[in-house]
């Protein structure tokens, strides 16, 4: 085996680049296919989208949907990254792990204060 | 290179038997990213941003609404300001999907008839997610149009 694939040690920025892809891969799939459920149960009337929302209210349907949050906001701004990458900025070792971590801090705490306040209604 | 060697030789002519040639620039050509990879890095691209822009759009609107019950919903995209970028938002979406999802299949798909399978199948499975979506808005948006 070729030494660069046994003397490395793991880093944020390996963790992003491979959650930029899971993420994009599971909201392709997943979050696709709840995008075209919610517009085609509204456009098909009262008692689709009654079946949706019977779903989308289920304990199951709230984590699928903090999961989607989560992913599409971490995906973003791992795009968002990319597009720093794709201009040539970034590349220092110091900034690229800060704004990896950035990424995944800013994720998970906006996906919080966002169903906090979705949820706020269950607590109140 | 096995089929470059075999097409020559099936091929019958004297560059068969031609001793081996320095490679030279034209031979990658057909072979990798100079024939659609670039195009595909911006497309890919150029969607995000689209994407970007109207999942942004999407989310402040939703959060403005006063609850997602379908009545509040089918109002709100009974509003061309509202239909119109939702479908775009579906097409720049499902757009990006299928070319992430085909940089996936590319990346962990090396055999040649499961890559075809699978390219199909993202292309069929995008078309067809984005034709059901865009029928569902242009449907609530025309419901409240008044007739004549």
């Amino acid at each position: 085996m070729a030494p660069h694939l046994t003397v490395y040690k793991w880093g944020p920025h390996m963790l992003v680049s491979i959650l930029h892809r899971i993420t994009g891969a599971g909201l392709a799939i997943v979050g696709g296919a709840a995008l075209v459920w919610w517009l085609w149960a509204a456009a098909d009337g009262p008692d689709s989208y009654a079946t949706f929302t019977s779903w989308a209210r289920h304990w199951l349907g709230v984590v699928i949907g903090i999961g989607l949050t989560w992913a599409l906001i971490q995906h973003t701004l791992t795009g968002l990254r990319h597009f720093a990458l794709d201009i040539g900025a970034g590349y220092e070792l110091s900034t690229n792990k800060k704004w990896s971590l950035a990424t995944l801090l800013i994720g998970v705490v906006l996906t919080a204060a966002l169903w906090a306040w979705i949820l706020r209604g269950l607590w109140s | 290179m096995t089929t470059e060697v075999n097409a020559a030789a099936e091929a019958g002519t004297a560059s068969a038997a031609e001793a081996p040639r320095a490679a030279a620039p034209g031979d990658a050509r057909p072979h990798g990213s100079a024939v659609e990879g670039a195009g595909h890095w911006w497309q890919e691209r150029v969607s995000a941003l689209a994407a970007l822009l109207l999942w942004v759009w999407f989310a402040v609107s939703l959060l403005r609404l006063p609850s997602l019950d379908r009545a509040i919903v089918a109002e709100w995209l009974s509003s061309p300001l509202a239909a119109v970028p939702m479908l775009l938002l579906v097409a720049a979406t499902f757009w990006h999907i299928r070319l992430g999802l085909q940089v996936i299949v590319d990346d962990y798909v090396h055999d040649e008839g499961s890559k075809l399978f699978w390219t199909v199948l993202i292309h069929f499975a995008a078309i067809l997610g984005a034709a059901f979506a865009l029928f569902a808005i242009l449907k609530l948006a025309f419901a409240a149009a008044p007739a004549g």
